[in-house]
């Protein structure tokens, strides 16, 4: 091989994104849309989320130290300038964002993780092996969205106190200490929907599967789907927002609302935020 | 322990005397004779004073509150280190760094200048190896120490299994194991090699079970020329072999930071900007023990005073050094396009890590300065004060890497201060202080901390001598 070959493939390879490009013609690549205008910051989806997917609740001293198991997080904040009030409350009032992991299609945290627990599905998640995990945390320290939580402590033993575990959801693990955690897209509920499909000899229908949070949001500011199925809704609104899967920096429309978080890390991530839009003097 | 080398030990006093003075020029005065080489280097073998097992009990102790903190760790979680979310890794990472850190100068010392036939490396580079052996080891444990699931390691390592599960050949991680891994292997190899002949003049010199320790380990050395000759190539492969490797250690071990996308973090200049850093303070660690070895086994006419300046040359060099990377990597952050950054850095500086920072500046950027005095490199105690405050600072530059990124990373969200190491992380860094000074003294208490051979090498050839004389 020739140097200029070499130079040649070399480019090619750096320029191309293996992630990305296997989804080109694949079934499933599940994506959300958030639209941050109809968010109310009533943290149904938090709820919703710790009872689907056994999140331990740690307690008020524990969530201090900063060790809370939020995979659904509900961010507050103020405008520019404003300061924290304690008794009252801007006139705008405060903007609400829910913060979860954005499966991103590139995700920092799956190439530095050393035993790779966490990898990529053939359907756009990134999973979490809890088995595989030996708790080294790099993923969470490369998390530009610090989305990933950890099992500094054995909940099992003391969040459900008897008989509280009756209420843990059969279908998703109970993590011991020591592990690493974090939003999955509710896989169990994909996989199952996925798994009736198949003996159907079908693909998922639009609408036939969604997150528990998405499910538990009031105002429906979530939109969950499958964003290889071009019908879906999810689809729809990444389309109309023209934001792509697979561009780094998106080239918009001004009057579009759609943004992804920290794109310019060339995470890629799945899911599109609706900007909220307001009158400034209100 | 029984007193087992059979010699006849000279009053103290009067060897002081004898050998207190060496010309300014010379490394070490070349009229010692092999004997008495031979007879002041083992003498540091026989049986230790009470002073020995005082500071031995002190730091076995101290080594007994770590394995507490890491037990108490074990059965309740990482969370009673109040490691938190985003702050993940804290003092045991940093503490890493610092132990692989200091286990490079052993081989720069005992490799480098052997290639490069620097002859007052001879009489100071086999403790300095010990020391890269035993704090590699250390580091190797906090490795497992910061793990979630310490029962798992194995994981890490690329062992066959019936499910055909690898590691993530991707992840720096990984590669630090691996590095690590080779760096011990080959470092432990060098050593013992280059101590096989010492081993041989012990085996001649020692009775009951140490003589049957010593038989075993110099594996049946001789002398002969033929055995000299393989032993020669053996221990220069093996420096070719350990050359690239000591720079490589620490250039991976600063690809976990540099790889990552977190400011302050993924900096060009990070694995330069650690190997430096990790000679820098291996050799403010040498300085120490030389210091403390010259004094508590009476090696003046072997750690004499040029071989300390050469010394200490050599750490203020690397400390120029150390300086000018560090004025880069700030420097590129400030004037750099990377707003978030830049946020990080003046956070470093003025935040809650602030004083880490600073002091780092102090003890790291400030104190090698003091060098350039004549009375410091002359005075002993103080320094031995200064190279302690040279690592310290080293220590505290580990710290305010590690921590403020955390603490101020990319996500406004997840910007936290005040943040803290709980008891069990001091308690775990401190046993880990006094696991190293354990292995350390018991090394210096069964094998000879002087390369005795090589320094034969470096006094009058006194078999050509006593030849001329007509006595042999």
């Amino acid at each position: 091989m020739s140097l200029n070959n070499l130079i040649k493939n070399w480019t090619s390879f750096r320029s191309r994104r293996p992630y990305l490009d296997q989804y080109k013609n694949a079934d499933y690549k599940w994506a959300m849309v958030i639209d941050l205008d109809a968010c109310t910051g009533c943290n149904a989806c938090t709820t919703a989320c710790y009872a689907e997917n056994n999140l331990p609740v740690v307690g008020k001293e524990r969530y201090e130290k900063g060790h809370a198991m939020h995979w659904l997080r509900i961010e507050r904040y103020w405008g520019e300038g404003e300061s924290v009030p304690v008794d009252m409350v801007p006139d705008r009032g405060a903007q609400f964002l829910p913060m979860m992991c954005q499966q991103c299609e590139a995700a920092p945290c799956e190439v530095v993780c050393p035993v790779g627990a966490t990898h990529h599905s053939a359907d756009g998640l990134n999973t979490q092996v809890y088995n595989r995990c030996v708790g080294s945390r790099y993923c969470s320290a490369n998390c530009p969205y610090k989305v990933r939580y950890f099992n500094w402590w054995q909940y099992a033993d003391s969040a459900w106190p008897n008989p509280l575990e009756l209420q843990l959801n059969p279908d998703v693990s109970v993590r011991s200490k020591g592990v690493m955690e974090k939003c999955t897209f509710c896989v169990q509920r994909l996989r199952e929907s996925m798994d009736h499909a198949k003996t159907d000899g079908r693909l998922v229908k639009d609408g036939e599967v969604t997150t528990a949070c998405a499910q538990a949001c009031p105002t429906s500011a979530i939109t969950f789907g499958n964003l290889a199925n071009p019908q879906s809704q999810v689809a729809k609104k990444w389309k109309n927002q023209q934001i792509a899967l697979e561009k780094d920096e998106q080239k918009k429309d001004e009057n579009m609302r759609g943004y992804r978080i920290f794109e310019e890390f060339r995470t890629y991530p799945s899911v599109v935020y609706l900007e909220r839009v307001r009158d400034l003097e209100a | 322990m029984s007193h087992m080398i059979n010699h006849d030990v000279p009053d103290d006093n009067e060897i002081q005397i004898e050998k207190k003075f060496v010309p300014k020029d010379l490394d070490i005065d070349k009229d010692v004779s092999w004997a008495q080489i031979n007879k002041d280097v083992l003498r540091s073998l026989d049986r230790p004073r009470p002073v020995f097992w005082v500071i031995f009990f002190a730091a076995l102790a101290l080594f007994s509150f770590g394995v507490y903190c890491e037990k108490y760790q074990y059965e309740n979680g990482l969370g009673v280190a109040d490691l938190n979310n985003p702050q993940v890794w804290g003092l045991y990472i940093a503490t890493f760094i610092f132990w692989i850190g200091m286990g490079h100068s052993g081989t720069l010392l005992s490799a480098l200048l052997h290639i490069i036939h620097a002859d007052w490396r001879k009489p100071i580079y086999r403790y300095a190896e010990a020391m890269t052996t035993f704090s590699l080891l250390t580091a190797a444990l906090f490795v497992l120490i910061h793990l979630g699931r310490v029962w798992q390691f194995y994981y890490v390592v690329a062992y066959p299994n019936e499910r055909w599960v690898w590691p993530n050949f991707s992840s720096p991680l990984v590669w630090d194991a691996t590095a690590i891994g080779t760096y011990l292997t080959s470092s432990l190899l060098f050593l013992y090699t280059g101590m096989v002949p010492d081993l041989a003049i012990c085996r001649d010199n020692a009775t009951g079970a140490r003589k049957k320790l010593y038989t075993f380990m110099s594996l049946g050395w001789q002398g002969t020329d033929r055995q000299w000759a393989t032993f020669r190539v053996t221990y220069m492969t093996l420096a070719c072999f350990l050359m690239p490797l000591a720079v490589s250690v620490h250039s991976i071990v600063s690809t976990d930071f540099a790889v990552s996308q977190n400011p302050g973090w993924h900096i060009t200049s990070f694995p330069p900007y650690f190997v430096a850093g990790a000679l820098y303070s291996g050799c403010a660690v040498i300085i120490t023990l030389f210091i403390l070895l010259r004094y508590v086994f009476r090696f003046e006419a072997y750690m004499t005073m040029p071989i300390l300046n050469k010394l200490i040359k050599m750490t203020f060099a690397i400390a120029m050094v150390w300086n000018y990377l560090n004025i880069i990597e700030y420097s590129t952050v400030w004037y750099g396009a990377n707003e978030i950054a830049k946020q990080q850095l003046l956070d470093k500086m003025t935040g809650t890590y602030a004083p880490v920072f600073w002091g780092m500046v102090f003890c790291s950027t400030v104190m090698p300065f003091t060098l350039l005095i004549k009375f410091v490199r002359t005075h002993l105690p103080t320094l031995m004060v200064v190279s302690l405050i040279l690592n310290f600072g080293m220590w505290l530059e580990r710290v305010q890497i590690i921590t403020p990124t955390f603490g101020h990373s990319q996500y406004p969200w997840t910007w936290t201060s005040g943040w803290w190491p709980s008891w069990v992380q001091f308690g775990i860094v401190a046993g880990s202080f006094g696991w190293f000074t354990m292995l350390f003294m018991l090394y210096c208490k069964i094998f000879p901390t002087i390369s005795m051979y090589e320094v034969k090498e470096m006094v009058h050839d006194q078999s050509k001598m006593l030849k001329a004389k007509g006595v042999a």
